[in-house]
């Protein structure tokens, strides 16, 4: 694990990677900053923290979209499964790696609230908690980047996948409002939740038997609930969409509250998607 | 030191490696040899743990290569058929990354890349980007790659292809050098290469096993048939009399010729071949008839490979898998360089 850290931050400091991603992050938090709290004059460093997580749909897929992709491209993947490592080793490592080059700027940012501090008052504790949670909010997009990495053997492919799915992740909130609410719509829209993890798990097990067996007892499962009891599938789509916006979670600590279960959730979905990361490239060992 | 035992790989319903069970010793250089999309790739695939099985075992000096991959990994150093270097990366970065990866550390990792870096003679180029190189230096790059860590098995797909023949030269040195250390298998469909350099070869066919023994052996071993070309100013009728009577011949085949004269080609068993050739040269001596020339051509592992492979072939539209693998049996058993097909061979892995 160590030699794969150590030979993915050499790459991305030989790249523009690293300094591409932080300048970024940099100018657009920067900018948050010149408009909250220099020019409107406001005290609150979170409020910068808010405005700059949108870059996070531009910036982490072009961090994370080489990072499995590019392996499978040059067929280097072939020297990662002969070598004396595992798999979950590789992934660790490689992600490891991607969260480093994350916190180098977010210490640079981490010093924004104490020099503001010294010219008005700042309340520091929401503005540092914000800040672990801005940290957790990147880490679980992090992980959800490189598992779309390891999907395919297109950069750009990836790249456009993770833009997309970050951008309605960070919209979902907005567009849980104008969804139907009716139990038959989110009815319909589980279904299609249904067949898209019915079409991962095919993708990633190659097992038919196994994803057609999910389907079955998923849509069944559905149906005796919605038939039963229907008014438990009200307003379950917005619910949903609002449960699993990782921005979402993020406006609670911009709001003062320092939420551990927010913590936990990124926590918790950043594993999930290294975890499916390392089933992806094991799949590919068992095709 | 490597024992394979019943593998078979299969995707969807093409078998790649059918029931395969060989057993490698200490030391030597091994030649794996057969056809494009004889599943030699497949195997070495398997045998270094970067594809699974569908049945079947490998096992490294004992360490199961699915169950222990660790210690086995270990005693393996592994060149894929598409040498797996990062391209924007000086060989010593490489190098110093997959010696890392290996569990070397500190002094003796420095020390292992000097010396697998002399052994490919790459030193002078240690500190150039390895997409700036060359192909047979970056053959080579793969080459130490696979030497870091001192692995006792070194596996080596296809390390000659692409390259010109100078390139195919000096990596064929290498290999003969690597020999003297460790057991070196490499995989070929070039004949006269695995001839030259392999003091044992395994030939595979469809993914079967079809014959593992010392080339010469394999010469022996095999009864393939002589073949006597000869001239003669005479008609056809004349020649085929006289060979009539010299006996022991299976076959023959007599043309009158553009110029007048008469030409056979004749299969006899190569053990009498000589005695056959004499008898024929006293009796057109005998009867007064000109021989204008006379050609012995002796089975060699050429005739027996195509042999081999052939029947191979012949083997498998038994059932529906012949469809399926029709593309490669054209080339199969020539020795021709065709590297696109085996481009195709290697993307067909893929899922």
């Amino acid at each position: 694990m160590i030699a794969v850290f150590k030979h993915e931050i050499r790459n991305y400091f030989h790249t523009m990677t690293a300094y591409v991603f932080g300048a970024f992050l940099l100018a657009f938090t920067g900018m948050g900053a010149t408009l909250y709290n220099l020019q409107a004059a406001v005290s609150n460093f979170e409020f910068v923290l808010s405005f700059g997580s949108l870059i996070f749909v531009v910036i982490v897929p072009v961090l994370t979209m080489r990072v499995i992709a590019e392996e499978k491209k040059q067929r280097t993947d072939q020297l990662l499964y002969s070598l004396p490592i595992t798999t979950t080793q590789v992934v660790m490592g490689k992600y490891l790696a991607l969260l480093v080059v994350y916190l180098i700027p977010l210490a640079i940012i981490s010093l924004y609230p104490l020099v503001f501090s010294q010219f008005g008052d700042v309340y520091l504790p929401v503005a540092y908690g914000s800040l672990a949670a801005f940290f957790f909010l990147g880490a679980a997009l992090i992980a959800l980047g490189v598992f779309i990495s390891s999907l395919t053997d297109n950069q750009g492919f990836a790249a456009g996948i993770g833009i997309a799915v970050i951008l309605f992740n960070y919209y979902s909130v907005s567009l849980a409002e104008h969804v139907s609410s009716t139990a038959a719509g989110s009815l319909a829209a589980v279904f299609v939740l249904v067949i898209g993890l019915g079409l991962l798990i095919r993708y990633l097990t190659k097992n038919e038997s196994l994803a057609y067996g999910f389907y079955f007892l998923a849509v069944a499962g559905l149906l005796a609930v919605y038939l039963t009891t229907p008014e438990k599938f009200e307003g379950l789509l917005p619910a949903l969409m609002k449960e699993l916006s990782l921005f979402e979670r993020f406006s609670v600590f911009v709001n003062g509250v320092f939420d551990m279960t927010g913590i936990v959730f990124y926590v918790t979905f950043a594993a999930f998607f290294l975890f499916l990361s390392v089933q992806s490239l094991e799949k590919r060992r068992y095709n | 030191m490597i024992a394979v035992e019943h593998l078979t790989k299969r995707y969807g319903n093409v078998t790649a490696v059918d029931d395969l069970s060989f057993e490698i010793g200490d030391g030597h250089v091994y030649g794996f040899l057969g056809p494009n999309g004889a599943g030699k790739s497949t195997t070495m695939n398997i045998m270094t743990g970067c594809l699974s099985a569908t049945e079947g075992h490998v096992k490294i000096d004992g360490y199961d290569i699915f169950e222990e991959p660790d210690k086995a990994k270990r005693l393996i150093g592994y060149l894929p058929e598409q040498p797996p270097l990062y391209m924007n990366e000086t060989p010593a970065e490489y190098l110093r990354f997959v010696g890392e990866a290996k569990g070397l550390r500190g002094a003796e990792l420095y020390k292992q890349i000097g010396e697998v870096l002399e052994k490919t003679k790459l030193t002078a180029m240690r500190n150039r980007r390895i997409s700036a190189l060359s192909k047979g230096y970056k053959q080579r790059v793969g080459i130490a790659q696979a030497l870091l860590g001192d692995p006792r098995v070194i596996i080596l797909d296809e390390p000659t292809v692409g390259l010109d023949p100078l390139q195919i030269i000096e990596i064929r040195d290498l290999i003969r050098e690597l020999g003297k250390e460790h057991t070196v298998i490499f995989s070929s469909h070039i004949l006269s290469e695995v001839q030259t350099i392999c003091e044992k070869v395994l030939i595979i066919s469809r993914g079967k096993l079809v014959a593992f023994d010392e080339p010469e052996n394999l010469e022996k071993s095999l009864t393939a048939p002589g073949e006597i070309t000869l001239t003669a100013e005479a008609e056809p009728e004349e020649v085929e009399a006289l060979l009539e009577e010299t006996g022991a011949v299976s076959g023959m085949d007599v043309k009158k010729e553009e110029n007048g004269y008469a030409r056979a080609v004749l299969r006899t068993s190569e053990e009498d071949i000589y005695a056959v050739s004499r008898s024929i040269f006293l009796k057109f001596a005998e009867s007064g008839k000109v021989l204008l020339e006379l050609g012995l051509k002796k089975a060699d592992l050429e005739d027996i490979f195509i042999e081999l492979t052939e029947n191979g072939d012949r083997e498998v539209p038994s059932d529906g898998e012949a469809e399926a693998e029709n593309g490669q049996k054209t080339e199969s058993g020539r020795e021709t360089d065709s590297r696109e097909e085996d481009s195709e061979e290697k993307g067909g892995n893929e899922p």
